[in-house]
């Protein structure tokens, strides 16, 4: 049986896309067949971030209408054995997924994957609650500004009430927080929240501090997932907190302020 | 059907509880000459009102010190005065023995009526206490935009209770964590509901109708600190816990 693993957030722009794509990419690094599912239906990303989206024929709402069988719709990645995304329907909206449709495919998925990752669109509506409603994790991706606090909690509230697991009276969802966009010199300065004030708020186990970086926007546009950029701190977080969500314990990195070299203070030269 | 079959069926008998009022005579002194002269002047006032008076005789204000008592001597002397001891209250063990010799029945003292005196007056029917209504009790956080309502009694939450979230109860309302949702006690109108909390980080408090917002909470001087609040008339009061 496979992980079903939804990233989530509740607010727009916090680095979902991106935090699925690295994520799947990295379980897919450690041996683990891994598939990305993009459920932003009408609003596709997934496929320019993996960086194939010169290849999709068939997408999600095919899928799920029976217009194209899995084999045909799943998109294996260049760069990785084990890897493989099914991307969202561009012509559609978010009312061409069903949740029978949904359980279909994840079921079938299953069968094959050791892990399936769910992207889920912003929002708390159909779209990002079938992304989130057969899940066993859930990867809160959170920014540390007021606004986006308060839309995880939200979505933490409804993960813990409306998923199957709820329904059903499970083992609840396991929820992780990552914490993106983390910026040290701007909590020092009293401008974003620290890492402790959105801990204490939300309450759950920390998976990781993704530290804002110019990789990200940089591996966005060049369709690679930052996890693949060893050099850059983004990437090495993103890797930690894989070896987190696979059980190992990992020191958080990239929380305090880098004192800058002297040769960089000397020259002024920036990263 | 005969005669002797319908009396064997019917019933012959009903118990049934009542509330008397009596007379309890109770001992300060274990001096039965003086009470005997004390008793007659009593009786003398109104000898009417003492002729064939029952009365329980209540020994358990009697000081330790003076507890050898002769019970019997005692009884006879109340009877020559028209008084009829149904009973005795006790606390001293050999006052209950030798009320069980003189085959008299032994009351709990007063105020104390859990206790059990006599063993053969555990018989007795359960009470019918009042209904008791089961506090809810939360154990995970309360996230915004969910609503947890406690109908007809207390809520307890023991988990943090986010911005957007809302609790609400007929009765009290407990959060053991920080409180930054709105929580309303006392919805149904009860004025002596209060809310605790351990920090005092809420958007909205209102008990029985009357509220305070974020807005006018946060110049309160316990803002964040462990607080209870209580509605006193038209005010909200809060107080450190």
């Amino acid at each position: 049986m496979a992980k079903i693993i939804v990233v989530t957030s509740g607010k727009g722009g916090v680095g979902k896309t991106t935090t699925s794509a690295a994520i799947g990419t990295g379980l897919a690094l450690r041996g683990h067949k891994t598939v990305i599912i993009d459920f932003d239906v009408g609003l596709r990303n997934l496929d320019l971030i993996m960086g194939c989206e010169r290849r999709v024929v068939y997408d999600f709402v095919n899928v799920i209408h029976s217009d194209a069988t899995l084999a045909q719709a799943l998109i294996k990645d260049k760069r990785l054995e084990n890897l493989y995304v099914l991307a969202a329907s561009q012509t559609r909206d978010k009312d061409a997924l069903t949740q029978e449709g949904v359980e279909k495919v994840i079921t079938e998925l299953s069968a094959s994957f050791e892990y399936i990752i769910c992207d889920s669109p912003a929002g708390i509506e159909k779209g990002a609650h079938l992304a989130m409603y057969f899940a066993d994790e859930a990867i809160v991706v959170t920014n540390p500004e007021v606004s986006s606090v308060r839309d995880s909690d939200r979505m933490l509230g409804l993960l813990a009430s409306k998923s199957r697991r709820a329904e059903q009276g499970l083992e609840p969802i396991k929820e992780h927080l990552l914490l993106t966009r983390y910026s040290p010199e701007r909590v020092t300065n009293g401008e974003m929240l620290g890492v402790e004030d959105v801990e204490e708020i939300l309450a759950i186990r920390l998976l990781g501090v993704i530290p804002e970086s110019k990789s990200v926007l940089k591996a966005s546009n060049q369709g690679i997932p930052v996890i693949l950029d060893e050099q850059s701190d983004a990437g090495q977080a993103y890797s930690d907190a894989v070896d987190r969500l696979l059980g190992k314990e990992v020191d958080h990195r990239f929380l305090d302020v880098k004192k800058p070299g002297f040769l960089q203070r000397l020259f002024g030269g920036r990263e | 059907m005969s005669q002797a079959d319908r009396l064997e069926l019917d019933s012959m008998f009903q118990l049934k509880g009542s509330m008397l009022a009596i007379t309890v005579l109770e001992l300060e002194h274990n001096d039965l000459k003086s009470l005997d002269t004390q008793l007659a002047a009593k009786v003398g006032q109104a000898p009417q009102f003492f002729s064939n008076t029952p009365v329980v005789v209540a020994l358990d204000k009697l000081p330790e010190t003076e507890s050898d008592l002769d019970l019997d001597q005692l009884m006879t002397l109340c009877r020559r005065h028209g008084l009829h001891p149904l009973a005795i209250r006790a606390t001293q063990r050999a006052h209950i023995a030798a009320a069980s010799k003189l085959d008299l029945p032994v009351l709990p003292p007063s105020g104390a009526r859990t206790r059990q005196i006599d063993p053969s007056a555990r018989e007795q029917s359960p009470p019918v206490g009042p209904v008791h209504r089961p506090t809810r009790i939360i154990t995970t956080p309360v996230r915004g935009g969910q609503q947890v309502y406690a109908p007809g009694g207390d809520l307890i939450v023991m988990a943090a209770v986010s911005p957007g979230a809302e609790l609400l109860a007929d009765g009290n309302i407990h959060v053991y964590a920080p409180l930054r949702g709105r929580a309303l006690a006392g919805i149904k109108g009860d004025t002596g509901a209060r809310i605790f909390c351990q920090q005092l980080a809420a958007e909205l408090l209102s008990i029985a109708g009357q509220y305070k917002v974020a807005e006018d909470l946060r110049r309160e001087p316990l803002w964040g600190e462990a607080t209870q609040i209580s509605l006193s008339g038209q005010m909200l009061n809060i107080t450190r816990l």
